[in-house]
């Protein structure tokens, strides 16, 4: 494939999903009360998009997972809930 | 085309989803033991759904000229009560001599506790003892990364582990390259917002290679689609993959990871 296909393919699903994200920011800035780690997860892994290196979809999953190696002690729950509460807030 | 759906949860499905993957192209469909929803409260309620698993769901796939294969164990949401996954796993080796029952899965972790890894490595135990193929579930979001690594590090400690015989799913881009430099087959889920989406999922095949990987659709009584795979092929050939490529990831794989059980025959 080559780049102009790629972009042909995918470009307008790529501007989708990114003006879907400046939309939630901005969703989340005009909400009222604290935010919380998850916003911070994703201030975190913002700038792994400007990387000039392949592997950005890698990088920020990695920035988003518990970065810890011990098995914790009892499960607080069943669910994820898509980034470490570790993570303090912005 | 022709697929084999080797990861889907269909007593979560409705009957027409057998139809739908039936005229999409699907020649076979595999069926882990799962996480209901909701924790069952004793051992009877996993007789009964290893009983759904190896007798009921095969005559329902059966009518669509599917045959329909099971994989038995206690999943990791249910494991952290020891109890309970200690009667449920004394009560599988009755089941395993059932006809359509590929080995132990989904095993795996959730939340990375000991109690998950202990209940982890007594279904290891059991499918050396018993000879059986291994099909694991990696947790989900950012509980995945840690809990691949656990899960590695449990598999390789067990010499009686062969790893081309154990399926590592729901790899991502962070996990994928460690589970196959390890020696494990690797299984890609396609869901519509966790896990990967199609173009993701070819991505990872187009960095990986095609060797020992495959694809899955999950279905279950959550977000997810039951033709999954052949909608991945359909953006494969739209890459300008070959037939012969798209064919060999879709069915040659799951083909030759499932065929080492003897018991998986396409008709």
């Amino acid at each position: 494939m080559t780049r102009e296909q790629a972009l042909d393919l995918y470009f307008m699903d790529a501007r989708c999903k990114l003006i879907e994200l400046a939309a939630f920011l901005d969703r989340v800035d005009r909400s009222e009360g604290e935010a919380d780690f998850r916003l911070a997860a994703i201030q975190k892994a913002l700038p792994l998009l400007s990387s000039a290196k392949e592997g950005r979809a890698r990088a920020v999953l990695e920035a988003l997972s518990d970065p810890t190696v011990d098995p914790i002690e009892s499960a607080p729950g069943k669910g994820a809930c898509g980034a470490w509460p570790g993570l303090s807030t912005p | 085309m022709r697929y084999i759906e080797p990861h889907a949860h269909m007593v979560s499905r409705i009957t027409d989803d057998y139809e739908a993957m039936r005229l999409a192209g699907c020649v076979a469909i595999c069926e882990p033991a799962f996480w209901a929803g909701f924790d069952r409260s004793s051992v009877d309620g996993f007789y009964d759904y290893f009983c759904q698993l190896t007798d009921y769901e095969p005559k329902r796939a059966a009518k669509f000229g599917l045959p329909h294969y099971s994989w038995l164990c206690i999943n990791p949401k249910e494991s952290e009560n020891m109890e309970l996954a200690r009667e449920v796993l004394a009560i599988i080796p009755e089941f395993l001599e059932k006809p359509n029952v590929l080995g132990i899965g989904e095993i795996g972790l959730n939340k990375n506790t000991r109690n998950e890894i202990a209940i982890l490595e007594a279904h290891i135990d059991l499918a050396a003892r018993y000879g059986q193929l291994i099909l694991v579930h990696t947790p989900h979001l950012e509980d995945k990364l840690k809990g691949t690594n656990l899960i590695l590090d449990v598999l390789r400690a067990d010499s009686r582990i062969r790893p081309e015989r154990v399926i590592i799913d729901h790899v991502e881009e962070h996990t994928v390259d460690r589970v196959l430099d390890c020696g494990f087959w690797a299984g890609i889920t396609l869901y519509p917002e966790s896990k990967a989406t199609p173009a993701r999922a070819i991505d990872m095949v187009e960095r990986a290679g095609l060797k020992n990987i495959w694809l899955n659709c999950a279905c279950d009584w959550g977000r997810s689609e039951p033709l999954a795979v052949p909608r991945t092929a359909i953006e494969m050939a739209r890459r300008g993959h070959s037939r012969e490529s798209i064919d060999d990831l879709v069915y040659g794989n799951p083909l030759r990871f499932l065929s080492q059980n003897p018991r998986f025959q396409i008709p």
